[in-house]
């Protein structure tokens, strides 16, 4: 989850805990679920009647921090305790080690809307079942730097990737390299023939190096260029989805409405419907721009942080590293997320170009 | 014009690729020339190098299993190509395993050399990865600028200490100065000297061996019967000296170098199936 976002967002529900983040130019969405078994305890809600089930997104470097070192807490931990304070304002990780050592780490955390990009595997025309291991083997021929890469489906039901080269790009300047997977080396094929999508590798590569290491089969779920690419892992107590934004064919016709919710990501905001209306516009025409230049960013007045509840840490902000993550001037359609509409709106680092930015809304 | 290799041994691949990973760190873009016996990584001398040259030579027969080249003309059976060697070192870099590397020259938007690597898999066909490569195709009238360049009159010519040792020394030069001095004689001596405002260091190597080389016409070499001890020095750019060292990858058999007093330093480096010849020219 780190790869794709800064934030994680933790979201209780009867079904099980959710940790989520979204990448800054919303075009990349990761969520794992882990159902209630996958716990000791799991209570969802806190004591009392009370239904609401308390949220909360929490910076993900402090998450991290917390399980910095996976071997010595494998040696060490017997049980970690995750406890949301929403009186205290904080998350409490808990790592009772051995000796009778106890680790208590206090995260601040923010409150948040819910975090849900709507997605539907069902309306996706083409779905490819397979062993991580074998996605991975493919993506290792890839220079670490390629931004994005094209999955094609070819004749036979063969499965094709090559790393896809930008349009400004001179062709006889730039290497393509090409594989081929055969049908068989997947678990399942149900393609579209010829159907062909580009996304961006690093968030893809993240989550490769973790199916790989789970051993579950991975199955990717995809429909047109411009549609969102869902990748999916699934055991009994885990469910793991992961969304990416594909780029548009540029020879479509620009000008489409977005009609249906397949061909972008929708908001579910439960709570603030008119700012929606805007919001979407805004939206949409910033990513119709169309040409090949980059989509003007909305023009939504930056909110300053509320400072009774900015986070201290916010100040910190760091850059991302050096590989390239799903970049935000491209013709990518923005995956359109809940808004976070959180009192204390953090300040975006000054060199990222914003695609959306959170809209102004009555709380 | 046509050419197509194979390999399929993978202990010609690895050292293939070895080679490869030499030439990439030496030069960014470079003339490769094939021939029906051999290749031939050529870099010429011009300024944006630096004035640096190269000319790494090898059997094919060493390397490939199969090896058909069909040249611009029938008396000019060769093909000179400029490419960008790393891309040929990224394209190798994941063939470790493979079953075969085939490499072909095709012309599909534009000249390139696509490199096929079959991998083994688990399922019934094999997984073929390729790379293309794009390649500049290089006109028949500009191959006498891509000649082999030869220095006949030297002052010295000496083995070179171990490589790492010298590597190691040059690397930690580097951090103090641009430029080293290399001097040589033919008592076997060497040193590598940096000197800048507030420090000069100087590392002394001994009893190298001086190779013998055959006197051409008698008396060309300026040293025959004169003056052993007397040094023949060169002041050459320390980062050049520095990728030609750190580019090793495989100890050569013989190394040596060449010096022309204040002119020129020209390495050598043997191995059984792959010479390497690296020009440094002396600082003005």
């Amino acid at each position: 989850l780190s790869r794709i976002g800064d934030e994680l967002y933790l979201e209780p529900t009867e079904s099980g805990l959710s940790l989520c983040t979204v990448n800054s130019s919303r075009s990349a969405f990761a969520s794992f679920l882990f159902a209630p078994l996958f716990f000791q305890l799991y209570e969802p809600g806190g004591p009392g009647p009370e239904q609401e089930l308390q949220r909360c997104k929490v910076h993900m470097k402090s998450f991290l921090g917390v399980f910095r070192s996976l071997p010595s807490l494998e040696k060490t931990v017997w049980r970690c305790l995750i406890l949301l304070k929403p009186q205290a304002g904080r998350l409490v990780l808990q790592l009772h080690c051995k000796y009778g050592v106890t680790k208590t780490h206090n995260l601040t955390f923010q409150e948040c809307e819910r975090l849900q990009a709507v997605f539907d595997t069902q309306r996706c025309a083409s779905s490819i079942t397979g062993p991580a291991q074998v996605l991975a083997e493919a993506v290792v021929h890839f220079p670490q730097t390629l931004a994005e890469v094209t999955l094609e489906a070819g004749s036979g039901s063969r499965i094709g990737l090559r790393n896809y080269v930008e349009e400004g790009a001179e062709p006889s300047k730039t290497m393509v390299t090409e594989l081929w997977l055969a049908k068989d080396e997947f678990q399942a094929v149900a393609v579209a023939p010829g159907s062909r999508i580009t996304f961006c590798l690093k968030e893809f590569r993240g989550l490769l190096t973790f199916a790989e290491a789970s051993n579950l089969p991975l199955t990717i779920h995809y429909d047109a260029p411009g549609s969102p690419v869902i990748f999916t892992l699934e055991d009994t107590v885990l469910e793991v989805h992961l969304v990416l934004a594909t780029l548009s064919d540029p020879e479509s016709n620009p000008q489409l409405p977005p009609t249906n919710g397949a061909s972008h990501l929708t908001i579910q905001l439960d709570d603030f419907a008119d700012d929606l209306e805007s919001y979407m516009i805004a939206m949409e025409t910033s990513a119709y721009e169309g040409g090949s230049g980059a989509p003007p960013s909305p023009t939504f007045p930056l909110r300053t942080p509320d400072p009774t509840k900015s986070d201290p840490e916010e100040e910190e902000e760091e850059e991302e590293g050096a590989v390239p993550g799903t970049p935000p001037h491209k013709k990518f359609r923005s995956l359109f997320f809940g808004s976070v509409l959180t009192p204390g709106v953090p300040s975006l680092a000054p060199t990222q170009e914003v695609l959306a930015e959170d809209s102004d809304g009555e709380y | 014009m046509r050419f197509r290799a194979k390999i399929v041994d993978l202990a010609c691949l690895n050292h293939f690729s070895r080679v490869i990973n030499t030439i990439a760190k030496l030069a960014k873009t470079c003339t490769l020339r094939l021939t029906v016996s051999k290749l031939y990584f050529i870099l010429s001398d011009k300024v944006a190098n630096g004035g640096v040259s190269m000319w790494c030579e090898l059997c094919q027969g060493n390397f490939f299993d199969e090896f058909q080249i069909e040249g611009v003309a029938a008396e000019h059976n060769e093909i000179y190509l400029e490419l960008v060697p790393e891309n040929l070192s990224r394209a190798l870099k994941t063939a470790q395993s493979a079953k075969a590397v085939k490499i072909k020259l095709s012309n599909k938007h534009c000249p390139c050399l696509r490199v096929a690597v079959e991998l083994p898999s688990l399922s019934s066909s094999s997984r073929i990865v390729t790379h293309d490569i794009p390649v500049g195709v290089i006109p028949r009238r500009l191959w006498n600028d891509f000649r082999e360049p030869s220095v006949t009159d030297f002052d010295v010519s000496i083995y070179l200490p171990v490589l790492k040792t010298m590597k190691s020394v040059v690397e930690r030069m580097k951090n103090l100065s641009n430029s080293i001095v290399i001097e040589a004689n033919l008592r076997g001596e060497m040193n590598l000297k940096i000197e800048t405002d507030l420090v000069s260091i100087t590392t002394h190597f001994k009893d190298l061996g001086n190779p013998p080389w055959a006197s051409e016409d008698g008396g060309q070499s300026s040293t025959q019967g004169g003056d052993l001890e007397g040094m023949a020095e060169a002041r050459i750019d320390i980062k050049k000296l520095q990728q030609l060292l750190a580019g090793q990858q495989v100890n050569p058999t013989k190394a040596l170098c060449n010096i022309v007093n204040k002119k020129i330093v020209h390495f050598i480096l043997l191995h059984e199936d792959v010479s390497l010849q690296y020009f440094i020219p002396a600082l003005a």
